[in-house]
C-alpha cells in the first residue's frame, strides 16, 4: 500500500548556455537552443527517487507534473527514465502566458486531482523565468508549509519529516508535518544517469494529459488571464562594455592594476 | 485570448522569429504561424517593426483601487540588524513615493531591532509600523507571513517593497498568494509610469540575458522583491533621535502567532558563517586553482581587501571549497563593488551570478575566456603569479617595479 504519495512539479526551459545575442539588433538569436529540462528540477526528481529507495517496494510512489506545451512530454520521459514512476502533462493553449501564481493555481488543481500527495518537491528555480516563486506561491494555495532551499532531508514518514535549508549563511533544521512542499538546492543529491530499464520505460509509458476541462480550471483562472502580472516589456540590455588589458611583465601588470584600483577608490 | 499575427501587414521578415525562445514561431507562406508552445511572453511583439503581432482577448477589469496608497518597504531584519537591502529600499522607496506624491512607509518585525529600524528614518520614511516580540525571533516563514498581511491589510499600500534575500524570496510568495495579488521576483529596476502611475517593475531573466519590465493588473499591492545591492542606499536626513510620533507600534496575540515549523537548530559551520553578499569585495577562485589547497591565496588576497572568498561552480564541484561560497545562477547573485575572478573561465551562469558587479577584475591565463567580456580589467597571466604578487603589493605597500 502506497505509503508517501511524492509529486515533483517540473518545467522544460530553453537551456540558455547557447543563448547569443545579434550584436547588430541587439536581440536575441534562438537558433540552436535545445529545450531541456529545467537543472534545478533533476535534484528534485532524484530527491523524490531517492526518498522511495528508503522505504520499501511500493510504500512510496513518486509522480512527475510538468505544465507546458505538449513538447513538455519529453521531459516527463526523462524523469521516468531516471525512476519516476509515473507522470501527468498538464497541457492546455488556456495555460500559456501563465505567471508564478497562475502556474501555482494549475499545479495546485493538479495536486488536488492526484489526491493524497504527501510531499511536493521543486527545483530552486526555474533557469528562464528565474523567480523561485511558484513552490512557495503553491504550498500556500494548498494550505501546507513550504521549506525553500532544502538540502537534506533527514527523516521522512508519512506524517513528518526533518528537513534541512540552506541560508545565506547558515543551515536551519526544522520538523514540519506533511503534506509540505519543499524546494531543493543541488547540494542535496547528484542526480543519476538513465538506466537502460529505465529508458525501455520511457518509451513505451503513457502520459496522460490533463487539460483546463479536466481540471476543473476556469479559464479566468490560469494563464495569462488568471495572472496578476503581466509583461509588458521584454529587452536585452544594452551592454555598453570596455575592458582594459593590462599588459606586460606580471609585475608592471599588478602594479598597473594597483594604480587603477587606488584611483577608482576601491582599494 | 489569443496572439495574432496581423497577415496583411506582416512580411515573413523572420524577425520574430529569431527572438521566439520557446520554438513557436514557424514562417509559413511568407507569414509568421504562432504554434501552440507560445507562452505569451511578448518578445515578438516588441521586437516586430510593423506592428503585425498582438494579444487579444485579455479581459481588464477595471477594479478601483482608490484605497490603496503609499509605498511600503519590507525591513527584514538578521539578527538585531536591519538587513542592508531594507535601506536600499526605502531609499529606492523614497523616490517612488515622491514620484507619486504618497507616504513612504516600512515595516519591521523581529524582536530587538527597533535601534536598528530607527536608522530608516534618515534615508526618508515618513511611518514605521514596528511589531516587537520575540516569536519573531527565528525565521519562521509562517508566522512572518501572517504579520507582514495584517500589517497590509490594515495599511492599504499600493507598493511593497521587500528585499530578495533567501529568506524574503520562500517568505514574500507566501504573503503574495495570502493577499491574492502579484509578485515579481528580483527586480533590478523600479519606475512609476506618469501616466497610468502604476509600478513598473524590471528583472532580468534567462540569466540576465533578457530584461523583463512587469507591471500588476488586477490587483494591489504591487509587489516586488529586489536583489541585495541593486539600489544605493543614502542618507537625506539627520538622525533626530526622536521619532515616537512617527512609529506605530503594532500590538499582537502572541498566542496566534504559533508557527506550524519547529526549528530544531542552527548550523553556522566554523568559517562557514559569511555570506558572501554582504560583502563590498569578493575575490573568486575557480577551476584554473587547480585544488583547495590554493584557495588559502584566494583567502589572503580577500581578507586584504577587507572582502570574502567566492567560487566558480567548477571549484564547489570539485570539493575545493563549500557551496555557500558558490556564485553564479545556482549558487548566489552578488553586486559587489569590486570582484576579482581568479582562474575563471565565465561560464554563462556564472556571468548571470556576477556581472552587475560595480568593477570587475579577471585574471586567467586563456585571451579568449569569456570572463574578458564583462570584465572592466583584464589581466592575461599566471594566477600563480599574479595573485602572489598582488599580495605582496598589498600587505607590503612597496611598489613592485
Amino acid at each position: 500500500m502506497i505509503e508517501i504519495k511524492i509529486a515533483v512539479c517540473i518545467k522544460q526551459v530553453p537551456g540558455t548556455t547557447e543563448i547569443k545575442i545579434d550584436p547588430q539588433t541587439n536581440t536575441l538569436i534562438r537558433e540552436g537552443i535545445e529545450n531541456i529540462i529545467n537543472p534545478f528540477d533533476a535534484y528534485a526528481i532524484e530527491e523524490g527517487v531517492r526518498i522511495r529507495e528508503r522505504f520499501s517496494s511500493g510504500e512510496v510512489e513518486v509522480i512527475a507534473l510538468t505544465m507546458g506545451p505538449p513538447q513538455s512530454r519529453e521531459i516527463l520521459k526523462e524523469a521516468i527514465s531516471v525512476g519516476v514512476d509515473s507522470a501527468i502533462l498538464l497541457s492546455d493553449r488556456a495555460f500559456a502566458g501563465a505567471d508564478t501564481w497562475a502556474t501555482s493555481t494549475t499545479l495546485a488543481k493538479a495536486i488536488n486531482k492526484i489526491g493524497d500527495c504527501r510531499l511536493i518537491i521543486l527545483g530552486k528555480q526555474t533557469l528562464d523565468g528565474d523567480t523561485g516563486q511558484v513552490g512557495p506561491e503553491l504550498a500556500q494555495r494548498l494550505g501546507i508549509p513550504f521549506i525553500g532551499y532544502a538540502s537534506s532531508i533527514l527523516e521522512i514518514n508519512r506524517n513528518k519529516m526533518k528537513v534541512k535549508r540552506l541560508m545565506e549563511d547558515r543551515y536551519e533544521t526544522f520538523e514540519i508535518n506533511l503534506p509540505a512542499a519543499i524546494s531543493v538546492v543541488k547540494d542535496i543529491n547528484t542526480p543519476r544517469v538513465p538506466s537502460l530499464r529505465g529508458k525501455m520505460k520511457a518509451k513505451s509509458v503513457e502520459i496522460p494529459v490533463w487539460d483546463a476541462k479536466q481540471l476543473e480550471a476556469d479559464e479566468d483562472e490560469v494563464g495569462l488571464s488568471g495572472s496578476y502580472t503581466q509583461v509588458v516589456k521584454i529587452f536585452t540590455p544594452k551592454i555598453k562594455h570596455e575592458i582594459k588589458m593590462i599588459e606586460g611583465s606580471p609585475g608592471e601588470q599588478v602594479e598597473q592594476l594597483y594604480k587603477e584600483l587606488k584611483e577608482l577608490n576601491v582599494i | 485570448m489569443e496572439i495574432k499575427v496581423n497577415e496583411e501587414t506582416c512580411t515573413g521578415c523572420n524577425l520574430c522569429k529569431k527572438v521566439c525562445l520557446y520554438d513557436a514561431i514557424e514562417i509559413v507562406d511568407g507569414k509568421a504561424v504562432i504554434n501552440e508552445n507560445c507562452v505569451f511572453c511578448g518578445a515578438c511583439i516588441e521586437v516586430c517593426k510593423l506592428n503585425s503581432i498582438e494579444i487579444t482577448g485579455l479581459k481588464e477589469e477595471q477594479k478601483d483601487f482608490s484605497d490603496y496608497s503609499g509605498v511600503c518597504v519590507y525591513l527584514e531584519a538578521n539578527g538585531d540588524r536591519i538587513a542592508d537591502v531594507g535601506f536600499e529600499l526605502v531609499s529606492e522607496g523614497k523616490k517612488l513615493a515622491d514620484q507619486l506624491g504618497v507616504k513612504l512607509s516600512a515595516v519591521a518585525i523581529g524582536s530587538s531591532i527597533e535601534k536598528s529600524a530607527l536608522e530608516a528614518f534618515q534615508y526618508g520614511l515618513d511611518k514605521l509600523y514596528f511589531i516587537d516580540s520575540p516569536v519573531f525571533s527565528d525565521n519562521l516563514d509562517d508566522i512572518f507571513a501572517k504579520a507582514l498581511v495584517q500589517v497590509i491589510t490594515r495599511y492599504k499600500p499600493e507598493i511593497f517593497l521587500a528585499g530578495a534575500t533567501w529568506f524574503g524570496r520562500t517568505l514574500i510568495p507566501k504573503v503574495a498568494a495570502i493577499l491574492k495579488t502579484g509578485l515579481t521576483a528580483d527586480c533590478t529596476g523600479l519606475a512609476i509610469d506618469e501616466e497610468k502611475k502604476i509600478l513598473l517593475q524590471t528583472r532580468p531573466t534567462f540569466g540576465g540575458n533578457i530584461l523583463a519590465t512587469i507591471i500588476t493588473r488586477n490587483a494591489r499591492p504591487q509587489m516586488a522583491t529586489v536583489r541585495p545591492h541593486v539600489m544605493e542606499k543614502k542618507k537625506i536626513m539627520e538622525d533626530k533621535g526622536d521619532y515616537k510620533d512617527r512609529i506605530e507600534y503594532i500590538e499582537i496575540d502572541e498566542k496566534k502567532f504559533k508557527s506550524k515549523y519547529k526549528l530544531l537548530g542552527i548550523e553556522k559551520e566554523l568559517n562557514e558563517n559569511i555570506n558572501i553578499t554582504d560583502y563590498d569585495v569578493i575575490v573568486s577562485g575557480g577551476r584554473g586553482l587547480g585544488g583547495s589547497e590554493k584557495f588559502s591565496m584566494i583567502k589572503e588576497l580577500a581578507g586584504l581587501l577587507g572582502g570574502v572568498v567566492g567560487a566558480s561552480r567548477a571549484a564547489v564541484d570539485s570539493g575545493w571549497i563549500s557551496y555557500p561560497h558558490q556564485v553564479g545562477q545556482t549558487g548566489k547573485t552578488v553586486n559587489p563593488k569590486l570582484y576579482i575572478a581568479c582562474g575563471i573561465s565565465g561560464a554563462i551562469q556564472h556571468l548571470a551570478g556576477m556581472q552587475t558587479s560595480d568593477i570587475i577584475i579577471a585574471i586567467n591565463k586563456d585571451p579568449s575566456a569569456p570572463i574578458f567580456k564583462v570584465a572592466n580589467y583584464g589581466i592575461v597571466g599566471d594566477i600563480f603569479e599574479v595573485v602572489p604578487m598582488l599580495i605582496k603589493r598589498l600587505r607590503d605597500g612597496k611598489p613592485l617595479v
